[in-house]
């Protein structure tokens, strides 16, 4: 997927973070990320790795946080969580179901000295 | 003073896209003002996007267009395109695997898209990728072929869930192979209950009315927004 890209979208906001807060480094850092955001966790992992050398969270520790899947089901009208994005409304049974949430990718906190 | 911890919490609460989705923003603002009307177009490589586009822009006749296509390499697809008479832009991503919009924002400074004109992004043939990035457009059109197989959107849900159209394209094929064609559709409502989806053949024409339909009234809608 676009893990790389989305470890530079990290590293981006690092930088403009630490030119606003004024801190060197990163100790760790906190993603959420959404059930449906299509997220593969170990190619992130991987990418952040290699993509925040040379920046202030070069060596930082990297912790996902996983964030509900939700939907609208179009027969019970009902606001409802979901495993996968194919599953089928937990209240009612129906196939049709519009996701609403979940596919949040974004930065939570920053622990910095 | 040594010995105690100096690290601090610093709350971020940033979306990692916020960069690429703040400079979504500006393009659809650009692209209002001028009352365009910008379709990303994705879809799996093969699946006939450029073959539906050339199509669309012939039949489409005089109608002001403009067509940014992307790829990894080659400029075939532009070429392809402008001999059609429409003018286009090729983005070639090297190694990127979807347009993002800083791409498109450049491109649309490039081609200056006359007002109440259509705009197509050819987004990279790649099913996963473009799904995440937001360009501007006012919506993404999936292309998906009859040969591809009917489990395709539940394969790949991401991308029929962030689109508002579905195009069964190669309707021409469907007799020779085993496609089930109202799968297909309830495999797409099933992901998307929200998607108008179009059957049709970019090569023979069979099909092509409701889809142009669609697009001029779509275009009619950005010169009186309701």
């Amino acid at each position: 997927m676009h893990e790389m890209s989305l470890a530079e979208g990290i590293r981006q906001i690092v930088i403009e973070q630490a030119r606003a807060h004024g801190f060197s480094r990163v100790k760790s850092l906190r993603l959420e990320i959404g059930r449906f955001a299509g997220v593969e966790k170990p190619a992130l992992e991987f990418a952040f790795d290699v993509v925040m050398r040379g920046s202030p969270a070069e060596g930082a520790a990297l912790e996902m946080l996983d964030l509900p899947g939700r939907a609208r089901c179009f027969d019970c009208m009902k606001l409802v969580e979901i495993d996968d994005r194919l599953a089928p409304c937990p209240l009612c049974g129906s196939g049709k179901l519009l996701p609403e949430g979940g596919d949040e990718m974004r930065i939570k906190d920053m622990e910095v000295i | 003073m040594p010995g105690l911890s100096q690290a601090r919490l610093i709350e971020v609460e940033t979306s990692i896209l916020s960069k690429n989705d703040a400079l979504a923003q500006g393009n659809r603002r650009v692209l209002k003002a001028l009352q365009v009307l910008a379709l990303n177009l994705v879809s799996s490589p093969g699946s006939g996007k450029t073959t539906l586009l050339c199509e669309t822009i012939k039949a489409l006749g005089d109608a002001p267009l403009a067509v940014i296509e992307g790829d990894q390499q080659t400029s075939a697809d532009a070429d392809r395109i402008r001999h059609t008479g429409a003018r286009a832009i090729q983005i070639n991503t090297g190694k990127g695997c979807h347009l993002d919009a800083q791409m498109v924002g450049h491109a649309i400074d490039d081609l200056m898209p006359a007002p109440q004109s259509y705009l197509f992004i050819e987004n990279v043939g790649n099913l996963v990728c473009p799904a995440a990035f937001d360009l501007g457009e006012d919506a993404k059109v999936a292309i998906l072929s009859v040969t591809e197989g009917e489990d395709k959107p539940l394969k790949y849900p991401d991308m029929f869930t962030a689109a508002q159209v579905a195009i069964l394209n190669k309707l021409d094929l469907a007799p020779h192979t085993d496609a089930d064609l109202d799968a297909y559709e309830a495999n797409l409502l099933r992901v998307n209950p929200g998607l108008t989806i179009f059957r049709l053949s970019a090569r023979t024409g069979e099909g092509m009315g409701p889809w142009l339909d669609w697009l001029r009234g779509r275009l009619a809608d950005k010169r009186a927004p309701r």
